[in-house]
């Protein structure tokens, strides 16, 4: 049996809503398809499930909001039965049971401090929304859709007053429910404040940050830049950014103790390069969804899903791998006219790549004074994982990276992997 | 097309990228990137969409010329194919 | 005390004692039998001035000696007679067990329908009265465990008065339970002058809760109501009248109107006519519920003697208007 839980997206998430299910009882599951939305409290995202097998249970109903780890779905794995399903619930809610105090029956969601020792507790209790049996039977008859009705009765139970209601008022039209969007919108943008207040607390409040910061002459990088635009189709012409990212990329590969997270006190390095981009929301409020594998990646490749990953950004509909799995934040404020940028680290990473504007600057090489186009490289590192001579070190390889922009072209799949030389 | 006509796309496509840009307060003569809040890649996408609707080819090397909305629109009518 | 005349004021003491003194004249075979009943005119003076009426023949003494004239009750009823035993209260009724239970309640079946047991008895039941835990028990639901007996709980001042002759006319043992606390309450004789042994009655109409009840806690149901109608609460009061067998269909009529319910017994509630009551609602209207079934019983202790804690034992009604509103959630 496979226990699909709710995935945490984000230091910041200890609980999310679930908006959708995209799969139902006795559909096959393909590993990294995407079987529900949840959203959490910054954006509505698409969550892949890692495993295969055939949905056995839906055990979490649209609009509960549950803590992460919660089970929110059962998968047969091959060779398993229905009645197996049937049988592991009941284990579920047996231990449940067990553990539940006597006063603990409302189905109370607390915040979740250590999310996988709890949840088994909290998920069985939000296993099920409560509906009264005659306001289901009512919204049959009346083939209305319980997931948008909001229960009043006693511990939350829809009624059949609810159901009444809910009817009436959709028979009364399409006025309201613009007001409701407009104050889901302004939920929405006060609950994602929340919580980047909470992330970024933390952040300050538990990461020893240290900064550097690094002028890096870009003539090079535009001007091959420049000829490579030239000969691309509008549609496929790269911006500045994409080098950027992929120098950070590659120099990370370099100096891996800023790549990967900080958790129970210790450092993990993260297998996998990828670069979480920050990406302002119109409305206000940020996400920093990840590049996956930037450092394998060409730079028309990185292009294409820099610009698919930042419109997903702003229309919600992120995968959860996307939210959960960036090993480290690159921020690039230039756009906005600023010299440079000093982060705060997105925990659990440990580092976070700022670039300001690339600015025209009096620049001296080789004793002499020329005019190049600058960009000030910073980073705000965590100085529990490592030190400004690391960072230093790591600032310093991004500036030769960006002196090499045709190498940034080029899948350097070899660097660290034992493939013949 | 006329210039009006030309305004009129550039705006529309203006509004997919920034849904809250209001047209009317829109100064026509001043840089737009100061009165609308466009990163580099909402730009791109404002150049791709307006070679989309009007199949002008932009090269990069003509960015720079295209500050204001005035900037963009004669730009636009005087390459329209 | 006079004959009644229809639709005048009277105590349910007194419309008990028209019921048994129109059996008696009407029907030779009828007596009263029981501790007290004659001389002492009945403890709780339902009997009185029926000795002189009647004579010692047809109101009969007996020793304190439940056991036995339970027994000779059965025995007369066998034997033709229309006994009408007073056993003074539940309480006592404990030490006539083996006779109602092993005996008038089974004869019917052991006899492979040979014999009939058309016996009445009469108990007083329940608390509320500064009597103690030894005198305060409410068994009804117990006996209605029993198949082969009838149990009924003539709550109001119509029941008190007509029951009787029912019960009298049914062929098999029916126990009548008057609620101890009812006795000196008073009201209005309706000019109705037939009840059933059947049918449960809706006292109060209501559309929101019911409240299903009977014997001493009907009143307290009654008021619950009225106090909830303050509140825009609407609720319908079932008296249940008839212990065994429940009309259930009434139960589930009204819980299919009112889509709550909540069940209102001054037995404990384990293993209770509550529990009962429940359960049917269970079995029939489950997918008319707009809430959990709740229940106001007494509390799982012996009943206590200090006024303000046997107050708190016993259901009342602001326990009652609390259980409703728990039911409604917000609405309440």
């Amino acid at each position: 049996m496979i226990e699909f839980k709710l995935p945490s997206l984000g230091a910041d998430m200890d609980e999310g809503t679930l908006l959708e299910w995209l799969v139902k009882p006795g559909d096959e599951v393909k590993k990294g398809q995407i079987v529900a939305i949840v959203d959490t409290s910054k954006a509505a995202v698409d969550v892949e499930c890692w495993q295969e097998g055939t949905v056995a249970g839906l055990l979490v109903a649209p609009q509960q909001k549950v803590p992460v780890g919660t089970v929110l779905a059962l998968l047969l794995e091959a060779g398993e039965s229905a009645a197996d399903a049937d049988k592991y619930k009941c284990e579920m809610l047996a231990k449940f049971s067990e553990l539940a105090q006597p006063a603990a029956v409302a189905p109370v969601v607390a915040a979740a401090p250590a999310p996988t020792a709890v949840p088994l507790k909290k998920s069985a209790l939000a296993g099920r929304r409560l509906i009264t049996p005659v306001a289901r039977k009512r919204a049959l008859e009346l083939n209305l859709d319980l997931d948008i009705v909001t229960g009043s009765g006693p511990r939350g139970a829809v009624t059949l007053e609810d159901v009444e209601q809910a009817v009436t008022k959709l028979a009364q039209g399409a006025a309201a429910p613009n007001n409701k969007q407009a104050d889901r919108q302004a939920d929405r943008q006060a609950e994602m404040r929340k919580a980047i207040a909470a992330a970024m607390s933390r952040s300050k409040r538990e990461i020893p940050h240290y900064y550097l910061a690094e002028p890096i002459p870009m003539a090079r990088a535009l001007a091959w830049l420049a000829q490579e635009n030239i000969q691309r189709p509008m549609a496929e012409r790269l911006l500045p950014a994409v080098l950027l990212l992929k120098a950070v990329a590659q120099a990370l590969r370099k100096y891996p103790e800023l790549n990967g997270f900080y958790r129970d006190g210790a450092f993990q390095q993260a297998v996998r390069v990828n670069p979480g981009v920050a990406v302002s929301l119109r409305q206000g409020g940020l996400l920093a969804p990840a590049l996956l594998d930037a450092d394998r990646k060409n730079l028309a490749m990185l292009m294409q899903e820099l610009g698919n990953l930042v419109k997903r950004t702003r229309t919600g509909s992120l995968k959860s791998s996307e939210l959960s799995e960036a090993t480290i934040t690159v921020t690039n404020l230039g756009d906005q006219g600023v010299e440079s940028v000093f982060g705060v680290i997105y925990p659990p990473q440990v580092a976070l790549v700022g670039f300001g504007r690339i600015i025209d600057k009096a620049w001296v090489e080789g004793g002499q004074v020329k005019v190049q186009p600058i960009v000030v490289a910073s980073l705000a590192a965590d100085h529990r994982v490592s030190d400004g001579h690391r960072g230093a070190l790591f600032l310093a390889e991004l500036r030769e990276q960006l002196q090499q922009p045709e190498a940034l072209e080029k899948i350097s799949d070899t660097n660290q992997e034992s493939e013949p030389p | 097309m006329t210039e009006n006509e030309v305004q009129q796309i550039a705006l529309s496509v203006l509004a997919s990228i920034a849904p809250e840009v209001d047209g009317e307060q829109l100064q026509a003569d001043q840089p737009l990137r100061k009165q609308v809040d466009l990163d580099s890649m909402d730009w791109l996408n404002f150049l791709l969409g307006l070679n989309e609707k009007l199949r002008v080819e932009i090269p990069e090397a003509d960015y720079v010329r295209l500050v204001t909305l005035n900037d963009v629109v004669k730009y636009l009518v005087a390459k329209l194919p | 005390m006079s004959d009644n005349t229809n639709n005048r004021r009277i105590s349910y003491r007194a419309a008990l004692h028209d019921g048994l003194r129109e059996a008696l004249q009407q029907d030779p075979r009828v007596f009263l039998l029981g501790e007290d009943v004659g001389r002492y005119g009945g403890t709780y003076a339902v009997s009185r001035g029926l000795l002189d009426e009647f004579g010692p023949e047809r109101i009969r003494d007996t020793p304190l000696s439940e056991l036995a004239f339970v027994g000779i009750g059965i025995g007369a009823a066998l034997g033709g007679m229309r006994p009408i035993v007073e056993v003074m209260t539940v309480n006592f009724s404990l030490l006539a067990l083996d006779q109602i239970i092993n005996t008038a309640a089974i004869y019917h079946h052991m006899s492979g329908g040979q014999f009939s047991v058309p016996l009445v008895i009469r108990m007083s039941t329940g608390a509320g009265r500064q009597v103690a835990a030894q005198h305060s028990n409410s068994f009804e639901g117990w006996y209605a465990h029993i198949p082969g007996i009838k149990i009924l709980a003539p709550a109001t001042i119509e029941d008190a008065r007509y029951i009787l002759a029912a019960a009298l006319a049914d062929p098999d043992p029916v126990l009548l339970f008057e609620h101890a606390a009812l006795y000196n309450v008073e009201g209005e004789l309706p000019a109705n002058e037939t009840v059933d042994i059947k049918s449960a009655k809706v006292r109060r109409k209501g559309t929101d809760v019911t409240l299903i009840t009977y014997g001493g806690s009907l009143p307290k149901a009654l008021q619950a109501a009225e106090a909830m109608a303050q509140d825009n609460i609407s609720a319908e009061v079932l008296d249940l009248r008839v212990l065994r067998p429940l009309d259930t269909e009434a139960i589930v009529a009204s819980v299919r109107k009112c889509h709550r319910a909540v069940v209102i017994d001054e037995g404990w509630r384990s293993g209770s006519l509550s529990a009962e009551v429940m359960a049917r609602i269970m079995e029939q209207a489950f997918f008319d519920l707009d809430a959990p079934v709740a229940r106001v019983c007494a509390e799982e202790v012996p009943i206590p003697y200090a006024r303000h804690l046997e107050e708190a034992a016993l259901p009342q009604p602001e326990k009652i208007v609390a259980a409703v509103k728990a039911l409604l959630g917000e609405r309440a």
